[in-house]
């Protein structure tokens, strides 16, 4: 078997050489033969030197477009100008830097590759592979190199010494431990307590999003869509997104006949005025796209669909149970405001929420 | 002499036909001329009487709207527009509706599918504001807004801002419109006029809701209409092209096309073998 420059055995040769566990397998008889190299085939610049001359004049006019091109971007950047003034500037300076310098690198690139291809000697090579191991002395000596180190330090020999530094190494990810205890989840308060507070409450106005307007009853005419969210809501200081994206309501008006309600949720709505959360039940998405002929509420993200009559209840789509209804009626001035908070925490399904409601 | 005669006969007729060509072009010219002046002047008979009608009787302008809704649209909104199993009726839907409807040419609806889709004009303006002085003599309604809120001048940021909270979710936030339900869609809104806009805001055609006066004030509308044009015109200059505007799907396919099918060509080539 043929050795490398290390002493090392070499892999290449030919497949035959390898001495291979037959393991259960069946031996091929008529194995694959290797093909060896295919026959060289001389190309058309190695035959015909007008040809080799063109290809080269023509890389040579690629370098120096490329050349061309890295000028014309150091212009262009003079040229077309970022204009304050004027945002659609940023438009032809970026692309007019953009082409240049992809044409500076495209141009280099197919010049280099056609060098190779066309230019370069073309002869087939095989390069032998060795294995990755050192040769038998190399690795006696590297045997020795560690035994020698563990000699000399006591490192085997002074026990405490070792047993200590291995110690103080493994404390040393605790800080990192503490540091990030936070993002381990059963720290923070559980998601459906979060989700069952919201800032609604009992004569909590509903006010325009975003400008925080009250809405009067007689604002609402039938086939309007407001979007909505507690009074107070834009003058807190912190936390204000969160606190939005929990309260966010749809306020929708039908025609009273259409709605069906039960029993005990006819007093939730006023004069056929219904406010519903506005985040998907299903992973909390807005729903807000609002067919007012179909009075179905759709999600964009999954395509649940609810249906408006009936409570908002799941009428296609993943979704697992209804949007949660805000109970509204009207105060002293004709101003809507919320009955009290949702009944039940709005939002996406948890598991955990198996026990607390009908989901 | 007989033989010369028939040489004259043949150079007559040579000229003749020599001429034919200029005949014909001029033949064309005159006709041309006579069919356009007679159009001209028919069309300048039929638009003096209607354009001085409307300034001075509205009364006729209703009766007008009258004629043509009963000939065009009560099959489906019924006689005095009160309604039928196939068209909801129109009392109270004001004219901003009809000028709506009609002026982007969605009535008279082609066939009965779930949306009312755009589609060429097929009335004069002036038989729109007949038809929508009728349908406005029927009940109090939307009116067709005023120019002042049409000028696409007003607050842009605020206006997009609105347009984020209560158009994006169903036209798509660079307005480019988007699908519903069961064949419904929101259609695009970068080309749409104006006073369409404004008038689909007060009126909610087909699945839109409305956003009356109460909800969004004009000037609030006027923004949103800003809004619309400055992201359409202004800034559509500042990026590259849209690919649609729909986002991450057009432009993820336009990679997987364009951009793959580059790298690939280029692998192609490098490690192919040299002619």
């Amino acid at each position: 078997m043929a050795e490398d420059e290390h002493g090392g055995e070499l892999r290449t040769a030919t497949s035959s050489e390898r001495t291979v566990s037959r393991g259960t397998a069946l031996l091929p008889t008529d194995g694959f033969q290797n093909p060896g190299l295919p026959e060289h085939r001389p190309r058309v610049t190695d035959t015909d030197p007008r040809a080799a001359k063109r290809v080269e004049r023509f890389i040579i006019f690629l370098f120096w477009l490329s050349f061309a091109a890295t000028v014309f971007t150091v212009a262009a950047y003079f040229i077309w100008p970022i204009d304050r003034e004027d945002i659609t500037s940023v438009r032809a300076n970026n692309m007019f830097l953009g082409l240049g310098i992809a044409l500076s690198m495209m141009t280099i690139g197919i010049g280099a590759v056609m060098w190779s291809k066309y230019l370069m000697k073309d002869h087939e090579m095989v390069e032998s592979r060795h294995k990755t191991e050192g040769s038998p002395a190399t690795r006696a000596r590297a045997v020795e190199v560690f035994q020698q180190a563990n000699e000399e330090s006591g490192f085997g020999r002074r026990t405490l010494l070792r047993n200590s530094l291995i110690g103080a190494v493994l404390a040393l990810p605790i800080p990192g431990i503490v540091l990030f205890r936070d993002l381990y989840n059963g720290n923070n308060p559980a998601p459906v307590d979060l989700l069952h507070e919201t800032m609604w409450d009992e004569g909590v106005r509903l006010v325009r999003d975003p400008i925080g307007t009250p809405i009067k009853a007689s604002d609402v005419t039938i086939g309007s869509v407001f979007h909505v969210i507690p009074d107070g809501l834009i003058d807190l200081e912190h936390h204000m997104l969160e606190e939005k994206a929990k309260a966010v309501v749809l306020l929708m008006r039908l025609p009273e006949e259409r709605l069906k309600e039960e029993e005990h949720r006819k007093s939730w709505s006023y004069n056929g005025i219904v406010a519903y959360s506005k985040v998907c039940t299903h992973v909390g998405c807005p729903v807000a796209l609002y067919e007012q002929q179909t009075h179905h509420l759709l999600c964009p993200c999954h395509q649940s669909q609810f249906d408006v009559t009936e409570h908002c209840k799941v009428i296609f789509g993943p979704a697992g149970r209804p949007l949660p209804q805000l109970p509204i009626t009207v105060d002293g001035e004709g101003y809507l405001v919320a009955q009290s908070d949702f009944l039940e925490p709005v939002g996406p399904s948890f598991w955990e929420r198996k026990h607390d409601y009908n989901v | 002499m007989q033989r010369k005669k028939t040489t004259r006969t043949r150079a007559t007729r040579k000229t003749a036909a020599r001429r034919a060509p200029f005949a014909t072009a001029a033949l064309l010219g005159l006709g041309l001329l006579a069919t356009g002046g007679a159009y001209t002047g028919i069309d300048a008979a039929i638009s003096t009487p209607t354009a001085h009608a409307a300034t001075i009787d509205d009364a006729s302008k209703v009766a007008e709207g009258k004629a043509l809704f009963n000939a065009n649209c009560a099959t489906c909104h019924g006689m005095d527009a009160v309604g039928t199993e196939n068209g909801p009726s129109l009392i109270g839907v004001g004219a901003a509706s009809v000028d709506f409807q009609v002026g982007t040419g969605r009535m008279p609806m082609q066939s009965q599918s779930p949306q009312a889709p755009k589609k060429p004009v097929q009335f004069t303006d002036e038989q729109i504001d007949q038809m929508a002085a009728y349908v406005a003599s029927l009940a109090p309604g939307p009116a067709i807004p005023d120019e002042q809120y049409l000028q696409a001048d007003g607050d842009a940021a605020h206006g997009a801002e609105l347009f984020r909270i209560n158009c994006a979710m169903c036209h798509n936030v660079a307005a480019a419109g988007g699908a519903l339900t069961q064949g419904k869609f929101a259609p695009e809104l970068q080309t749409v006029e104006p006073v369409h806009l404004y008038e689909a805001m007060i009126t909610g055609p087909q699945n839109m809701p409305v956003f009356n006066d109460a909800n969004l004030t004009p000037q609030d509308k006027a923004d949103i209409i800003t809004a619309i044009r400055w992201q359409t015109e202004v800034s559509d200059g500042v990026a590259g092209y849209g690919l649609g505007s729909i986002g991450p799907v057009s432009e993820g396919l336009f990679v997987w096309v364009f951009g793959i099918g580059g790298a690939i060509a280029m692998a192609i080539w490098i490690t192919s073998r040299p002619s």
